[in-house]
């Protein structure tokens, strides 16, 4: 080979890099321009064969021919073969091979005078560097790295060419003609095949299936999409809210997701087959009063509601002479259903379902969101990512650039205070400061604990407040109260104790939160399954227990964590109270629907009168900076239709 | 692209779902957002008589869930308006009106979005294919590697393929606000965009260049799901 070996090297000539000498990093760029040589190395020896074939034709000498062709048609092939080893295009995807190419193509055809984004990484590698556009912008090199591109996209499958260029950023029209040209082999496919009628027809057959099969699943994407209850609301929330606020409403529909399922395992094989076989009453049924709703008791008692109502034997086809909770002798043919190991099963398969697919989503969900090293590059990662899209209302907008400017000012204050390490005095205090307030937080936890067990104990010993059914919703209510303060109080301590980063915050206060309420349903389960039941007798004791846990409502107030944390407060609730009574799940569907509409109603409203309130400002603005002149502001109804157009 | 409107609709449409992220109802949607205006006054024009048109299609918009009716409407247009609607396919869209839709109004970083996923010459419109792809890119099912792209390329102000500190102080002041009050000072901005660099700067060349911006956006979880933008 004559011809010197013109090796280009594509070190980036952008102003910056002038100075730089290539660093290790740069190994993937010698990769590059390593393939880059060896393909026009590839077609320049191809062509060279050819005119050297050429060339022999004319000259005398066999011998020179044969000794010449196999060389040339090995180092050919050897270069070939060279370029596709693992060593010049590991860790790269062939789609990078194309898109740089591509791109390369693209940039020469619009003549920009500023030199565009050269390099789109599609490969693991981080380090690439961008290519500056030096080269000599001829079509025919466009032309050639067109047509390579091409063949390329043909030498794949149909789906996993579709595949890659979805994912290539390239704008749609060049992707659409990319496509059209990549197109092409069908025809030659059939061409090459072309021999065996039979073969083209099972050609075209498959091509067809594929086709339609394709068309399918796009049209299932979409109906399934489409069916997703509440898509649009949750759009709407998601503008104007951002996604902290969504993603309560988004966890709010998982929970009905999984109350919807225990409801319906529980409904088609305990609720059912006991309603479609109803044991006899043991007293005439009580009258029903308005208190019911409340409390849970009265003439509910004896419903399917409760299980104390199931029965505890074996159901069949009724039998002739009536029994009561022996069994019956059953008539041929019929299939028993034994009603224990129903509700043992159930429950069961119930819980058990529910818990792998929570393991599941959240082994899923931690697998996306962890990632390695996150916790360093806080600034840039701040930058980059936390802007929100979704928003779409200028006030919600502001909101967020509020919240980053506080975030940012706060980084910046926590870098200065690492630049400079606190003294040891400084750490003792702020141990001291953590220590007294995580003292007083336990003590408010145990104090309510105790104050739960003291109260219950005073309604069990007197007498008289045991058989009234209005007294049965004191307790309740004092929980309740325990439930509201408390958290106040514990929020009051985390803001005068000094924290290191708002993460750790977050978490202390999650933490308290957890422990106070554990410790007074700690309590409160203790004193129903340890202390009453040993004190009344002749009541079945799961009957009193799930009536104690209907009376658990109260409406949340909104802010996201304390909100969140209730959701998570009732379902452990509905989880527990399941084993007692099968309709729970659906009192907490119920439930959760309330809240899902209220909650919506309630940040509209919230949302409407932030926006008078910024309107309402704004006229002020405008009233003082016009102060002197007898201009009238816009009137009131034109600027709210102006508003509304957010 | 030939033959009937309703065969030239489906093969397009099929086109675009197998190129873009898109499903059919988002594309169809966007037919709508995007092109409404144009077909309004053909419209008017061929159908004085029917009483389809009784309601105008500009109420049509965002402001409701209107899947199926996005796709009928476009129906009911494509047989007698093949023509526009291919000339409308190809028509190009001023930014003011692609501004002015609900999802880009509140964005900062609108006018660069725009610029961004411009192909005309001039670069200040955008024609509907365009408008796909910008749609393709913010939608749920795009990679994270297109996503990242295509924020590089939103972020670098200056459009010289890098992020230096002069981009970096812009896409801090789009993210804080660009009033006088809701700016950081110039000593916090410097000690900021100084971390910055420090934190994702690999090679040390003042910088930032399009591989380190995708590591340092690998190592944030939230990335994929904020940059989203639903039609």
């Amino acid at each position: 080979m004559a011809q010197p070996l013109a090796f280009i090297l594509d070190v980036p000539e952008t102003p910056g890099d002038q100075s730089q000498e290539p660093s290790p990093y740069d190994e993937s760029e010698v990769h590059d321009s390593f393939h880059q040589l060896i393909q026009e190395q590839s077609q320049w020896v191809a062509q060279e064969g050819l005119e050297l074939q050429q060339r022999e034709q004319e000259a005398t000498g066999s011998g020179q021919q044969t000794l010449r062709r196999p060389e040339d048609t090995q180092s050919t092939a050897t270069l070939r073969i060279l370029a596709s080893m693992p060593s010049r295009t590991i860790g790269r995807s062939r789609g990078a091979i194309i898109s740089q190419y591509y791109s390369r193509t693209v940039q020469l055809r619009r003549r920009s005078s500023r030199p565009l984004l050269g390099n789109f990484v599609l490969s693991a590698r981080p380090t690439l560097r961008l290519y500056d556009l030096e080269l000599d912008p001829t079509a025919r090199e466009e032309e050639e790295k067109q047509s390579l591109l091409v063949k390329e996209l043909q030498s794949l499958a149909v789906a996993q060419r579709d595949h890659m260029l979805r994912g290539m950023p390239l704008s749609l029209a060049e992707k659409r003609s990319l496509r059209e040209k990549s197109r092409t082999p069908m025809g030659k496919w059939r061409g090459q095949r072309g021999g065996g009628g039979l073969c083209s027809c099972c050609g075209r057959l498959r091509y067809a299936c594929v086709l339609a099969l394709h068309s399918l699943g796009l049209a299932l994407l979409s109906g399934l999409q489409a069916l997703t209850p509440w898509r649009y609301a949750l759009k709407r929330i998601g503008g104007q809210f951002g996604s902290s606020v969504l993603s309560y409403f988004l966890f709010l529909k998982t929970l009905l997701a999984f109350n919807a399922l225990l409801l319906l395992l529980l409904v088609a094989f305990i609720m059912g087959p006991q309603v479609a076989f109803p044991p006899t009453l043991p007293g005439p049924a009580p009258v029903c009063t308005g208190l019911e709703l409340l409390t849970g008791t009265g003439c509910f008692t004896h419903t399917v509601m409760f299980y104390g109502h199931y029965s505890n034997a074996t159901l069949n086809q009724p039998c002739g002479s009536p029994l009561d909770g022996s069994q019956c002798t059953p008539r041929a043919g019929g299939l028993p259903y034994n009603m224990p190991l129903a509700y043992l099963y159930t429950v069961g398969a119930g819980f058990f379902i529910t818990c792998i697919t929570l393991v599941y989503s959240m082994a899923h969900s931690f697998g996306e969101s962890y990632r390695v090293g996150s916790t360093s590059g806080i600034h840039a990662i701040t930058i980059f990512c936390s802007w929100d899209y979704k928003v779409t209302q200028k006030r919600a907008s502001r909101l967020q650039q509020d919240n980053i400017r506080t975030r940012l000012k706060e980084l910046l204050a926590e870098w200065q205070l690492r630049q400079s390490p606190r003294s040891v005095c400084g750490r003792l205090r702020q141990a001291a400061a953590l220590g007294l307030a995580w003292l007083l937080c336990l003590g408010t936890a145990l104090g309510c604990a105790v104050a739960v067990h003291v109260f219950s104990e005073f309604l069990i010993q007197s007498p008289e407040a045991a058989g009234q059914e209005a007294a049965l919703l004191v307790l309740p209510l004092v929980v309740g109260l325990l439930n509201l303060g408390a958290p106040y109080l514990c929020r009051v301590l985390a803001a005068l104790e000094p924290h290191d980063s708002p993460v750790l915050e977050v978490y202390v206060a999650i933490c308290r939160n957890l422990i106070l309420k554990l410790a007074i349903l700690g309590t409160l389960c203790y004193h129903w399954l340890g202390r009453r039941v040993a004190v009344l007798q002749g009541q079945c004791w799961e009957e009193i227990i799930s009536e104690k846990k209907l009376k658990r409502r109260r409406k949340p107030e909104f802010d996201i964590a304390r909100n969140v944390l209730e959701l998570i407060y009732g379902q452990t609730l509905t989880w527990l109270g399941v084993l007692f009574s099968p309709l729970l799940p659906a009192v907490q569907i119920i439930k959760l629907l309330l809240v899902f509409y209220i909650k919506k109603e309630g940040e509209d409203k919230i949302f409407l009168i932030n926006k008078l309130h910024s309107i309402y400002e704004r006229k002020e603005r405008e009233e003082r900076s016009r102060v002197g002149t007898t201009e009238e502001t816009a009137a009131p109804p034109a600027l709210l239709t102006e508003e509304r157009d957010d | 692209m030939g033959g009937s409107g309703s065969r030239l609709s489906k093969e397009l449409l099929a086109e675009y779902q197998d190129l873009t992220f898109l499903t059919k109802q988002e594309i169809l949607l966007s037919v709508h957002v995007v092109l409404a205006p144009h077909l309004v006054d053909n419209e008017q024009q061929a159908r004085s008589g029917n009483e389809h048109t009784g309601k105008p299609i500009a109420e049509n918009t965002n402001s409701s869930p209107l899947s199926t009716r996005a796709h009928r409407r476009f129906c009911e247009l494509l047989p007698q308006e093949q023509r526009s609607v291919e000339e409308s396919l190809l028509a190009q869209v001023p930014f003011e009106q692609i501004l002015s839709l609900p999802e880009l109004k509140a964005n900062p970083f609108k006018e660069r979005i725009c610029r961004v996923f411009s192909t005309s010459p001039t670069r200040d419109s955008l024609s509907f294919e365009d408008f796909l792809d910008l749609l393709s890119v913010f939608s749920d099912t795009a990679t994270p590697d297109i996503k990242s792209h295509y924020a590089f390329r939103i972020f670098d102000f200056d459009d010289d393929g890098t992020l230096n500190r002069e981009d970096l102080s812009r896409l801090v002041n789009c993210l804080t606000g660009e009033g006088e009050d809701t700016r950081l000072s110039a000593s916090e901005m410097k000690q900021l965009i100084d971390n910055i660099l420090e934190e994702s700067d690999i090679d040390r060349d003042g910088t930032i260049n399009l591989s380190e911006f995708q590591h340092v956006i690998s190592r944030s979880p939230d990335f994929a799901s904020s940059f989203k933008i639903v039609l």
